[in-house]
C-alpha cells in the first residue's frame, strides 16, 4: 500500500507517470510515454489487465473513457483502453494484443469502477464477436433480437452493404425482470412515445403508483455509423461526425478534424481556433436552453416552456445568421473553419447572447420562486456521486453530483486555453441541480463567446492544404451533453480504417437507471428530461 | 402563478405570418441550393465532384440539384469556381408520388393530428419538428396538434433513414393509424437515406418501409418548411418539387 500512496502523490507530472509505471509494473507491462501528446501507453498481457486497470481507477482515481478495439494486419486483435483523470495527469493508453485464435478475456465489470467498461464490453460483444469472461450479461445490446447470431458487423469481412434476412423472433420472448414482489407488473414505454420523444425502449417494473426499477433499451437508431465511415475519404467521413448526432454537430465535427489535424501533423491558424470556441459555446447555449425548455415542458410549466422556446429559436436564428446553417452543419472543415464572419457580425452575435443570458436570468429568478415546479425537480431522479465516479459520468450530469470534470479544463483545444472561464459544480446530484447546472454553465458560454469574439486574431480562418497520412490520433472535446472522444485511423490515402466514437450520451444513459429508481410513476418524465440525453448520439 | 400569466402576456405576440403570408426573418431558414446555369463545362463537373451525396448532376446549361439527396453541406458554395446559386424560403413540401386521388382538405384541413416517428433521425430533424410547436410557428393556430396514439392520428410524421430495428415499430405505428391517413417524410435520411443508407444498418429512407405521401427535404427541413408539408399534405398550400433543373435561357433578342 505504501508504494501505492507514493505513486499516487507523485502523479502530478507527466513526466515521472511512465517511469512511476515502470517502477510498479517493470516485469509485467511496458511502459512508452509521448509528452507532446501528454500520453502514456502501458502494453500488458491479457492476464495483468485486470490488475493494471483495478491499479489505474480505484488507487489512481483515473475514469475510463473509452474502449478501442482494432483488427490488426497481422491476423489478431488490438485493444486500447483510455483512461484520463486530470489537468496534471496525461492520457493512458492500456493497450492488449489478442492473436488470431483468441477471441476471449477478462471481463473488468468486477474491479472497483467496472460499471464504466460494462458497456464498452457489452458493445464490443456484440459488432466484433469478442468474448468478456465474468462479464454477466452479454448479448442483444446494439443488435437486437432479430440480428443473425455469430455475424460481427464491425469485423473486417463483413460488408457494409450487405443486407440481412432479419431472424425470426422467439415466440417464447420475454422482456427481463428483476422485481419479484407480489403484484410486481412491468410497463413497457416506447420505443414510440411520447410526443417528439426518440426511440428508446424502458421497461418500468412496478408495483402500482411506484416504479421500482427501470430497464432502458437503446440502439434502435443504430445506423453503424463507425461501420460505414470505413473506407471513406476524411472529408466525407466529416458529414457523419456532424450528422450522426445533429443537435452536437459542431462539437462532433470538431473532434473529427482535431483529430484529423492531430494525425497531419497541423494545427489551425489563431482565428480558427478563437472561432471554433464561439461557435462550440453557441452550440452548448442552444444544447442548454433546450434541455431547459424540455425540463419546463415535463413538470407542465406552460409559460416557462414557452419562454425557454423563444430564447432557443433566438439561437438557433442565430446560428444561422453566423454559419449559414442552424444547426452549424458545414462550419468546421480540417485546418479550421469554413465561413469567416466580418466585424460587424461578430459584434451582432456578442449583443445578442448577451440579451439571451439577460432572458436565461430572469427565467431562473421566476423559475425558483415557483414551488410547484421546485418539488417537481428536488430530490427527483438522484444520482450519488460514488456512482458518478464508478460509471464514469461525464458533463452537466457528473457536475451536478460533485464531479468537476471539464475537457475543456483538463485537454485544452481550440482556444480554451486562453480564455478564463469557470466550471460550475453542485452537490445534490438530483433534478434541480441539474437544471442549475445548465443556467451556471450557459451564463459561462456566454462570457466565453464575449471573450473571444471581442479579441478575436486576425489571420486566416483555414490551412489552405492538408497532405493526407496515414496514421491515428484520439480527439476529444466537451460536447454540450459531456465529454465526447473520438479514436480516427487514417491509412496512407487518407481513408478512414477506423474510426471509434464515443459520444457522452454512451457513457450517461448508462447511468440512467441509478436516476430512475423507486420514484412515481409520474416523476419518469422529469427523470427523463433533467438527463436530457440524446439517443442519436449514444446509439450512432 | 400570477408572474407566469404576466411575462406570458408581456412577452407579445411571436407568431410567424405565414401561411398568410411569408417570412423572412433572418435564420429562419438556412435557404438551400437550385438548378443553376453555369458559364463552363468544367465549373458544372467540380460541382458534381464536390458533391457527396450525388445530389448535383450534370444538366442542360449547368447543373439540376436533386433536394431529396441535398444534405445542406455548402460545398457547392464555398471555395468553387462558379458556386450554385443558392434560394432562401421554406416551401420545400413536394409530393412523393402521384398526389393522393381522395381530397383530404375537407376531412383535415381544420384540424390536423400529427403522429411523428423518429426511425434514427440524427436529432436535428426532431428538434426541428419540436419547434413547430414553439411560439414563432404555434402549429396550434393552425389547427394542427400532436397526439400520442398513433390511433388519434391523421398523418403520420416520419424522420431518419428508418434503421433496421425501427423497421417494425415505424410499419405498425402506420398500420394503427386510422384511413384515410397520410405520411410526411422530414429531412434528406427520411427522403432518401442521405448519407446513412442504405446499408446493412439503414434503409434507404421512408419509402421503403410504408408508402409516403408528402416528402420535406432538407438536412434539416426549417420549422416552416415542416408546416409547409403538413399544410400540403391536406391542400392548403401548392407543392413544391423534388428535382430543381436549371432555369431555362431566357429568349435572346433577335
Amino acid at each position: 500500500m505504501a508504494v501505492l500512496e507514493r505513486i499516487a502523490d507523485n502523479t502530478a507530472g507527466s513526466a515521472s507517470f511512465a517511469e512511476l509505471c515502470r517502477s510498479l509494473w517493470a516485469d509485467k507491462a511496458v511502459a512508452t510515454e509521448d509528452k507532446a501528446a501528454r500520453l502514456c501507453r502501458l502494453e500488458c498481457g491479457v492476464n495483468t489487465l485486470p490488475d493494471v486497470c483495478q491499479w489505474l481507477t480505484r488507487d489512481l482515481d483515473f475514469i475510463f473513457a473509452t474502449l478501442i478495439v482494432e483488427q490488426t494486419a497481422r491476423p489478431g486483435w488490438s485493444l486500447t483502453y483510455v483512461f484520463y483523470k486530470d489537468a496534471a495527469s496525461p492520457w493512458v493508453h492500456v493497450a492488449v494484443q489478442l492473436d488470431a485464435g483468441v477471441s476471449a478475456l477478462p471481463s473488468l465489470v468486477g474491479l472497483a469502477h467496472g460499471p464504466s467498461f460494462d458497456w464498452h464490453e457489452r458493445e464490443t460483444e456484440d459488432l466484433f464477436g469478442l468474448k468478456f469472461e465474468g462479464h454477466p450479461r452479454l448479448g442483444e445490446f446494439v443488435l437486437h433480437e432479430d440480428w443473425p447470431e455469430g455475424v460481427n458487423p464491425m469485423r473486417r469481412d463483413f460488408d457494409a452493404r450487405a443486407r440481412f434476412v432479419p431472424r425470426a423472433r422467439d415466440p417464447r420472448w420475454e422482456p427481463p425482470t428483476v422485481v419479484v414482489d407480489p403484484g410486481a407488473f412491468t410497463m413497457p414505454v416506447g420505443p414510440v412515445f411520447s410526443d417528439f420523444a426518440e426511440s428508446a425502449h424502458f421497461l418500468l417494473e412496478t408495483v402500482g403508483e411506484d416504479v421500482i426499477r427501470t430497464i432502458p433499451r437503446f440502439f434502435y437508431k443504430y445506423r453503424g455509423v463507425e461501420k460505414i465511415a470505413e473506407g471513406q475519404p476524411a472529408d466525407r467521413a466529416l458529414l457523419l461526425a456532424e450528422r450522426f448526432s445533429g443537435i452536437a454537430a459542431f462539437a462532433h465535427g470538431l473532434a473529427f478534424c482535431q483529430a484529423v489535424e492531430a494525425i497531419c501533423g497541423v494545427a489551425p491558424p489563431p482565428r480558427a481556433r478563437a472561432l471554433r470556441t464561439a461557435l462550440a459555446e453557441l452550440e452548448r447555449l442552444r444544447s442548454h436552453a433546450a434541455a431547459i425548455t424540455g425540463i419546463c415542458n415535463s413538470t407542465a410549466l406552460a409559460v416557462a416552456t414557452s419562454q425557454a422556446a423563444l430564447i432557443e429559436e433566438s439561437l438557433l436564428r442565430l446560428s444561422c445568421e453566423a454559419t449559414g446553417h442552424r444547426y452549424l452543419f458545414g462550419a468546421v472543415v480540417p485546418g479550421g473553419i469554413a465561413c469567416d464572419p466580418a466585424e460587424p457580425n461578430c459584434r451582432h452575435l456578442v449583443a445578442a447572447v448577451e440579451e439571451i443570458a439577460e432572458g436565461l436570468r430572469n427565467l431562473l429568478r421566476m423559475l425558483r420562486y415557483s414551488s410547484s415546479f421546485l418539488d417537481r425537480l428536488e430530490g427527483v431522479g438522484v444520482v450519488a456521486d460514488g456512482y458518478a465516479r464508478s460509471y464514469g459520468l461525464v458533463g452537466p450530469i457528473a457536475r451536478a453530483c460533485g464531479v468537476a470534470r471539464d475537457i475543456r479544463k483538463l485537454f485544452p483545444y481550440a482556444a480554451y486555453s486562453a480564455v478564463d472561464f469557470s466550471v460550475p459544480v453542485e452537490q445534490e446530484g438530483d433534478g434541480y441541480a441539474r437544471l442549475r447546472v445548465l443556467f451556471r454553465e450557459a451564463e459561462q458560454s456566454v462570457a466565453i463567446i464575449h471573450d473571444v469574439l471581442s479579441s478575436l486574431p486576425q489571420g486566416p480562418v483555414r490551412l489552405d492544404q492538408i497532405r493526407p497520412r496515414a496514421g491515428a490520433a484520439l480527439a476529444a472535446v466537451e460536447a454540450p451533453l459531456g465529454a465526447a472522444f473520438h479514436w480516427l485511423r487514417l491509412d496512407q490515402d487518407g481513408k478512414v480504417a477506423r474510426y471509434r466514437v464515443t459520444p457522452p450520451s454512451f457513457t450517461n444513459w448508462h447511468g440512467f437507471h441509478i436516476a430512475a429508481e423507486n420514484f412515481a410513476f409520474q416523476d419518469f418524465p422529469i427523470i427523463l428530461a433533467s438527463f436530457g440525453l440524446s439517443n442519436a448520439e449514444c446509439d450512432r | 402563478m400570477a408572474n407566469w400569466v404576466l411575462k406570458g402576456l408581456l412577452s407579445g405576440i411571436k407568431s410567424s405570418d405565414y401561411p398568410r403570408a411569408g417570412d423572412d426573418a433572418p435564420g429562419v431558414s438556412p435557404g438551400r441550393p437550385v438548378g443553376t446555369r453555369l458559364n463552363s463545362t468544367t465549373a458544372a463537373e467540380q460541382l458534381v465532384a464536390r458533391c457527396p451525396t450525388a445530389a448535383i448532376a450534370r444538366a442542360d446549361g449547368g447543373v439540376a440539384v436533386d433536394h431529396g439527396r441535398c444534405v445542406h453541406c455548402f460545398r457547392c458554395r464555398r471555395d468553387v469556381a462558379e458556386p450554385a446559386e443558392w434560394q432562401q424560403g421554406f416551401e420545400w413540401g413536394a409530393y412523393a408520388g402521384e398526389p393522393a386521388l381522395r381530397k383530404l382538405a375537407k376531412i383535415f384541413g381544420r384540424s390536423l393530428h400529427v403522429r411523428f416517428v423518429d426511425a434514427g433521425a440524427c436529432g436535428a430533424c426532431m428538434s426541428e419538428a419540436r419547434q413547430i410547436n414553439n411560439p414563432y410557428y404555434n402549429m396550434h393556430r393552425l389547427g394542427i396538434f400532436t397526439t400520442p396514439t398513433p390511433r388519434n392520428a391523421d398523418v403520420l410524421l416520419v424522420a431518419g433513414p428508418v434503421s433496421d430495428a425501427m423497421r417494425l415499430p415505424l410499419r405498425k405505428t402506420y398500420e394503427a393509424l386510422p384511413t384515410p391517413k397520410r405520411v410526411v417524410a422530414i429531412g434528406a435520411c427520411a427522403a432518401s437515406g442521405g448519407i446513412f443508407g442504405p446499408s446493412f444498418a439503414a434503409a434507404a429512407g421512408a419509402a421503403g418501409i410504408i408508402p409516403v405521401d408528402v416528402v420535406v427535404p432538407g438536412c434539416p427541413p426549417p420549422p416552416l418548411a415542416i408546416l409547409h408539408g403538413l399544410l400540403l399534405a391536406v391542400e392548403r398550400k401548392p407543392p413544391s418539387a423534388l428535382m430543381s433543373p436549371p432555369p431555362q435561357r431566357t429568349t435572346e433578342p433577335a
